[in-house]
């Protein structure tokens, strides 16, 4: 029972993820990139569409698929939660892949969603602060793309590939 | 100096260098002796 209990947190904290992490690439590596293009289009359609539409869905699913990716790594450690994250020997890779982990979600909660919601109107805010805010999410949400590549790199490595790396 | 994350590039740089410096840290200082 257990073992069936532990399969199912470790598949929805890889679904969870997957949607987090591929919404933090999509923001990275397409909406930003493509808001930037249609800003400096001349005559384009420009980016309302895509900070009208797209943006608060993919905000929406982004933010609450980072909580639930943390909560079920957290109950898939359950007793070896706090060994993780003391670095215990035994559980020191993914300590480290989870303290990244929950760096990244600070960062969205904290950071990434309340500036968002002053750079897409939700909340009122001046120009000045739209831009400060625009600023902070995005340094924000780099931090959590650059921070991604080592907490995959542990997360995947901890504690299922010891042979093959010794960690 | 720019900041590296104002660039995929230099993001992903930084996030491999971050790699290798915590995965050091790990073997030489967490893990050493074991």
């Amino acid at each position: 029972m257990e073992f069936q209990i532990a399969a199912i947190f470790r598949w929805l904290h890889v679904v969870a993820g997957i949607t987090w992490i591929g919404l933090l690439y999509y923001f990275n590596l397409v909406q930003a990139p493509a808001l930037a293009a249609a800003a400096g289009d001349q005559g384009g359609p420009g980016g309302a569409g895509i900070t009208k539409y797209v943006a608060p869905r993919a905000l929406l699913w982004f933010r609450w698929s980072a909580l639930v990716t943390w909560l079920a790594g957290a109950a898939l450690l359950g007793p070896n939660f706090k060994a993780a994250f003391t670095f215990d020997p035994a559980f020191a890779a993914i300590g480290i892949g989870a303290w990244l982990g929950t760096i990244m979600l600070f960062n969205v909660w904290v950071l990434i969603w309340p500036n968002q919601k002053k750079i897409l109107g939700l909340v009122s805010a001046t120009d000045e602060e739209k831009g400060r805010a625009r600023r902070v999410a995005f340094l924000a949400s780099r931090t959590n793309t650059m921070l991604s590549i080592p907490m995959i790199f542990f997360m995947v490595n901890g504690l299922t590939h010891k042979a093959l790396i010794g960690l | 100096m720019k900041n590296p994350l104002d660039s995929i590039l230099g993001t992903v740089i930084s996030g491999l260098v971050l790699t290798l410096v915590l995965y050091v840290f790990l073997k030489n200082f967490i893990l050493a002796g074991i």
